[in-house]
């Protein structure tokens, strides 16, 4: 029945996709915020001397690597109520995507961190910088310049996950679909299409990490 | 309330072990099945004839930007519309495969092409024919790279099974989301299905870092 495929069905809710569209890339992007600040957060704690510090962010990142984001999601949108915690539907999603995403970003930091030889800190601490200005002028100028294809990466993953959040009933890119799949019966049409929107935003932050290796590549070997 | 609601999920814990045996019994079929079209599409993105590492190319980049719910969607709900009606159980573990697949196949690729063309040349000089050069040459040389990046994405295809519960498998995730329809206590009941996703990742997590400290000892 393929042979079917109604673009002009596709076209009546395009207004309703694009706000799907709209709602993924907001919540992608408020997410990635508070990941990347529990990310540098937890990396901290992990780096740190403090052994109550580093147990506490070596939990964090441990268990939320070894369970899937979906149990997570649920975990905060059916638990968070007995706790008395009200949050609505977006407001859990955002806190689940951040909460996972945090974790693998600490990760990635701190490989971006540890690859940066140590004649480097002791160059600063020689040169009289204090831990807080070793970390902003020295370390993190250099990690981060490494890191940020990994992190656009997680960026990528990311968005990619926010589709979970469909399922506790959020006004998404893929709930776009699943609403025009079963009010036409169009799966194709709609499955499709999401796919597609899907698609553009992967490629356009492929383009961006491809673009920002390069240029790594340029200024290294300048 | 609590102790209450306790027992009623002790009650309940033979269903979770159940779940988790689908959970298991999915994730491990797609996993073997997924390496073995991994392998094949991996060695297929080396061939720079015919546009085939294109083609490649683009399943895996699809499948890096569609999210895995998007296509279990359109594994289950699409294939019918020209006749191919799945049960959950086969939709399921052939949407983990071909996921898996292209994942496996960008590592399978990056393994082979860290061997030096060098290896190649004296492969072929040697008078050893394709299969011979991947299989005596290049292979043994690649798995050392393949190898830890390969367990770490085992541990995302197990993570990735649980968005098969939306589909009406019932897994270990699907198992907790009709438990806390009875027992609304999200935080027991979530946190029993994260333990038992915990318990199956972790080791395997481990066994991807130790993977990665070996190879990285031995190659110096």
């Amino acid at each position: 029945m393929l042979e079917h495929f109604s673009f002009r069905v596709i076209g009546q809710y395009l207004p309703l996709f694009l706000k799907g569209l709209w709602a993924t890339c907001w919540i992608s992007g408020i997410s990635i915020f508070f990941a990347l600040i529990i990310g540098v957060v937890a990396c901290g704690m992990r780096l740190s001397k403090n052994k109550f510090f580093q147990k506490l962010a070596g939990i964090y990142i441990e268990s939320i690597r070894s369970t899937p984001l979906l149990a997570q999601l649920y975990f905060f949108y059916f638990g968070l109520p007995s706790l008395h915690v009200n949050l609505n539907e977006v407001q859990t999603g955002i806190l689940a995507l951040a909460l996972n995403s945090g974790a693998y970003i600490a990760e990635i930091v701190r490989a971006g961190i540890v690859s940066i030889p140590h004649g480097q800190v002791e160059a600063a601490t020689a040169y009289g910088l204090n831990y807080f200005q070793r970390m902003r002028y020295i370390i993190l100028p250099q990690a981060l310049g490494v890191t940020i294809p990994a992190l656009l990466g997680q960026f990528i993953v990311l968005v990619k996950d926010s589709s979970l959040v469909s399922l506790i009933s959020v006004l998404e890119l893929t709930r776009a679909g699943q609403l025009m799949a079963s009010e036409r019966f169009m799966p194709a049409e709609g499955f499709f299409t999401v796919a597609a929107f899907y698609l553009l935003i992967y490629y356009i932050l492929k383009y961006l990490s491809n673009w920002w290796q390069n240029r790594l590549i340029y200024m290294e070997g300048h | 309330m609590i102790a209450v609601y306790f027992k009623g999920l002790m009650h309940t814990f033979p269903l979770f072990l159940k779940g988790l045996w689908v959970t298991i019994l999915v994730s491990g079929v797609s996993l073997l099945a997924g390496t073995l079209l991994g392998v094949i599409c991996g060695i297929l993105r080396t061939v720079k004839k015919w546009g085939i590492s294109k083609i490649m190319g683009f399943y895996a980049d699809y499948m890096r930007g569609v999210p895995f719910l998007v296509h279990i969607f359109i594994i289950y709900f699409i294939l019918p519309e020209v006749g191919i009606q799945l049960d959950p159980f086969p939709a399921a573990t052939i949407a983990l495969t071909i996921y898996a697949g292209a994942y496996i196949s960008e590592i399978v690729a990056a393994g082979i092409l860290s061997v030096p063309k060098g290896q190649w040349e004296a492969a072929t000089a040697y008078g050893l024919n394709p299969f011979q050069r991947l299989r005596y040459v290049i292979f043994p040389q690649a798995i050392r790279v393949i190898l830890p990046p390969l367990v770490g994405e085992y541990v995302l295809l197990v993570k990735d099974s649980s968005i098969v519960s939306v589909i009406g498998l019932t897994d270990v995730t699907r198992v907790g989301w009709l438990t806390v329809q009875r027992i609304p206590e999200g935080l027991m009941v979530f946190g029993l299905v994260g333990i038992l996703y915990f318990v199956v990742c972790y080791p395997m997590i481990h066994l991807s870092h130790y993977l990665e400290e070996k190879v990285s000892y031995e190659s110096h």
